[in-house]
């Protein structure tokens, strides 16, 4: 290990690079195919890597156009994909905020402040957080389906209803928080408070913009969580036109209504710029994930 | 002050709102919104409880929007909630009553007649003429003797107005009602069932139902039960369903193991894979560790619920290309999707598609952690790479790892997500009472029994809810445990 043979070292080097690249090969494979089947014509089609015969007619449908083959009938589009992800962001963005304001404001109390009992609650939180929302879905769905009674606007496919319960996300977001307010040094609140300052004055003008880079990777976090978010979505959200892009893209692969070509572009459209934010932010989110979890 | 007068503004709203909710005969909501009022009103209105302002949000999210619910499954799980009894007792009662039959002999034609914005109704046969009414909600009409009305609507513009009519009651001069029975006419209604007494309602014929409260349903003469039924307390009765009924219990005992072995496996392959990768990128002597790393978190950054439907759409069994290239170069088709071995295997390969950069990035985090010095002293004795792994390495990063062990345990033992999209947990288990497939874990299980077209069985699905939250309760307990262990030692060290 310490004293290496070059020629031990090489070998060394090429099986680590070949077992990386089939390995990459295994992983990559299912991207590739989804690029290419987004270019083939028809549902079923099967071929090469690269289409023989290239057609946008998928991707045209999934930004919503109607498609003229070249023989002239013209395809509608099946979903109203771009519809599902306006729907998808929109709830992201709000429940996103409001976790993020009421887990900043939380986490600041249970990192500063004297309140009774804090350390039970801090627990009783934690403990809960690990209870999957899996666990409350027949309760979620009998409250709502009472509730839309009362009024459309927090019953079954509102999206009132699902930002409310998206909102209850706040436990690991206020953990990963207060570990990062933990880490501030305790001379900052004490001079505030020599000065005059109320607990709330120091929090809005000292730890609020100190916590701005770990308020944008809760945000992110929490943006990305909501998106992806399945059991919750389905079980509130029913009709075609309200529906989040994971509830509406699972219609593509019906058994009776099979539109692989048509998903894979849709699938392409949707996935990549999540991706392209969980990329940028999955530097921070992996350290805030292992911190949080463990400065408790 | 501004500030009392706001928080008593707001919670005179929460107040109303409560109100309002024990009114509409929702007493359990409104006594949370009760609740939420008081709460408010006491840490926002005095001084004393200052510092729990901040935290009061967050725990009041909780509490109703995750506490609440799980622990109302469980309630449901005592109740026979399902699509047989889905109402109300008033609600049932309500439904029953107002189902009637059309009295064919007396139905006459109708017309309608504009009178302002408002309209009337003009039943030429009996030479009739209606009060004014609006036709917008549920209204009553007294009819009088006229002459035919100038402005009658052409047919298609009264049939538009048809929800107005339907809940229109016209009265006869001789005191009798009809209502409209059809797009062309309205006619004498006679109710089916009418309410006679408590818990009695008369049918037509003169025979009686009663109503039972023991299982939700009312029951004639002959101890038939009459659709639909009511929600009640069963006690105990879906947990004895559960453990009793054979149809159900081998499933469960199935699928229970099953849930356990998935998530087992997902976490020792996850974590295999994750480490191995981890362990060669942290290699000093390899290059383009950047490029590696970044193309292997990828199946991470992808949605899982796209990712998962990718592969549902590749592993198809008859035009999926993971088939074809088995078939091209292997000559075999495997049937993923009918055959259940081979269907949990897919599903493991899926999940530690998905599931192992995660390990990895944790892994990398606390490879480096092991202090250099300890490998190097070990290799300078002579041990070999591997024994300085299995030695030094492991035993080094394991403690720290374990709580995230557990949590990813935890994750997968309610991976619903997976389960639904990839196979939605078929292929099914033959000779069951309910759907049970080989694939289902306990939280997919759930699910299909209370939202997949098997008769919303939510009290039942309440009921296995209570046995998922059990073996939960105590994976959280110990994770808990470790948890607490960990920080310890940390600060111990410190």
């Amino acid at each position: 290990m310490i004293v290496e043979r070059p020629r031990d070292l090489l070998i060394k080097k090429i099986l680590a690079h070949g077992f990386m690249i089939c390995f990459l090969a295994l992983i990559m494979f299912p991207f590739v195919m989804v690029l290419s089947i987004s270019f083939r014509e028809g549902n079923f089609s099967v071929g090469s890597i690269i289409p023989e015969n290239p057609t946008l007619e998928h991707w045209w449908l999934a930004f919503g156009f109607d498609y003229t083959r070249p023989d002239g009938t013209v395809v509608k589009p099946p979903y109203p994909v771009l519809l599902w992800m306006w729907n998808s962001i929109k709830i992201g963005l709000i429940a996103g905020l409001g976790v993020l304001t009421i887990a900043t404001i939380s986490a600041y109390a249970f990192s500063r402040i004297r309140i009774k009992g804090k350390g039970v609650l801090l627990d009783g939180l934690f403990l809960i957080q690990m209870f999957p929302t899996t666990l409350a879905l027949v309760a979620i769905y009998a409250i709502f389906d009472s509730l839309g009674e009362v009024t459309p606007i927090l019953g079954l496919n509102s999206h009132v209803a699902l930002i409310l319960i998206y909102l209850a996300g706040v436990t690991l977001h206020i953990w990963t928080i207060k570990g990062y307010f933990d880490s501030i040094d305790t001379a900052l609140d004490k001079a505030a408070a020599i000065d005059g300052a109320t607990p709330w004055q120091t929090f809005r003008y000292i730890f609020l913009p100190l916590a701005v880079p770990i308020m944008s990777v809760v945000f992110v976090l929490a943006f990305i969580g909501f998106i992806n978010d399945y059991p919750i979505a389905s079980v509130l959200i029913r009709s075609e036109n309200q529906m989040t892009l994971a509830v509406g893209s699972r219609l593509y692969l019906n058994e009776f209504k099979y539109l692989w070509g048509d998903f894979a572009a849709a699938a392409i459209l949707s996935g990549l710029p999540i991706t392209v934010v969980f990329l940028i932010a999955q530097k921070y989110l992996i350290s805030g994930l292992s911190d949080g979890a463990i400065k408790g | 002050m501004p500030r009392l007068a706001f928080v008593t503004l707001i919670s005179v709203v929460l107040l109303a709102g409560s109100f309002h909710l024990y009114q509409l005969s929702q007493p359990m909501f409104g006594a949370i919104l009760l609740a939420l009022a008081a709460g408010f009103a006491i840490i926002f209105g005095t001084n004393r409880y200052y510092g729990a302002r901040f935290i009061f949000p967050g725990v009041a999210a909780v509490l109703i929007f995750i506490a609440f619910p799980v622990i109302y499954t469980i309630y449901i799980g005592f109740t026979n909630y399902s699509s047989f009894n889905l109402l109300s007792y008033e609600r049932t009662v309500e439904v029953l009553t107002s189902r009637g039959t059309v009295d064919k002999s007396t139905e006459q034609p109708f017309a309608v007649a504009q009178d302002g914005s408002d309209y009337r109704i003009w039943l030429p046969d009996s030479g009739l003429l209606s009060d004014v009414v609006t036709l917008q909600s549920e209204q009553t009409a007294d009819l009088a003797p006229a002459d035919v009305p100038n402005d009658l609507l052409e047919r298609r513009d009264a049939i538009k107005l048809r929800n107005g009519l339907q809940q229109l009651t016209l009265v006869t001069p001789g005191g009798g009602t009809i209502q409209n029975a059809g797009l062309r006419t309205f006619a004498n209604v006679i109710p089916n069932f009418v309410q006679t007494g408590p818990d009695e309602l008369t049918k037509a014929d003169g025979s009686v139902l009663r109503a039972n409260h023991e299982t939700g349903f009312f029951v004639n003469e002959a101890g038939e039960k009459v659709p639909p039924g009511w929600r009640v307390n069963v006690g105990w009765d879906n947990f004895e369903r559960v453990f009793k009924s054979k149809g159900i219990r081998e499933p469960m005992v199935s699928v229970f193991i099953w849930t356990f072995v998935f998530a087992a496996a997902s976490v020792l392959l996850t974590f295999a894979i994750g480490l191995l990768l981890a362990v060669i990128l942290q290699w000093p002597h390899l290059r383009f560790k950047m490029l590696y790393r970044i193309l292997l978190i990828l199946p991470y950054a992808v949605p899982a619920f796209i990712s998962i439907l990718v592969f549902r759409g590749l592993f198809n069994q008859n035009f999926g290309e993971i088939n074809l290239i088995l078939e091209s170069l292997f000559g075999i088709r495997p049937n993923w999707f009918t055959d259940g071995t081979l269907a949990r295997t897919m599903v493991l390969i899926v999940n530690t598609w998905l599931g192992y950069p995660y390990m990895m990035l944790l892994a990398m985090g606390f490879l480096q952690a092991v202090p250099e010095d300890h490998k190097k002293a070990a290799a300078l004795e002579g041990a070999s790479a591997l024994r300085v792994f299995f030695r030094i390495t492991l035993p080094q990063i394991i403690p720290p790892f374990l709580p995230l062990l557990i949590a990813s345990f935890a994750f997968n033992f309610n991976n619903l997500v997976l389960i639904f999209l990839l196979t939605r947990g078929l292929p099914d288990i033959p000779g069951t009472v309910i759907p049970a497939g080989e694939t289902d874990i306990l939280a997919s299980f759930t699910y299909r029994l209370a939202f997949d077209n098997a008769g919303q069985q939510f009290g039942l699905a309440g009921a296995i809810t209570l046995l998922i939250f059990l073996v939960v309760a105590a994976i959280s307990y110990a994770n808990f445990v470790t948890m607490r262990r960990a920080a310890e030692k940390r600060s111990g060290k410190a």
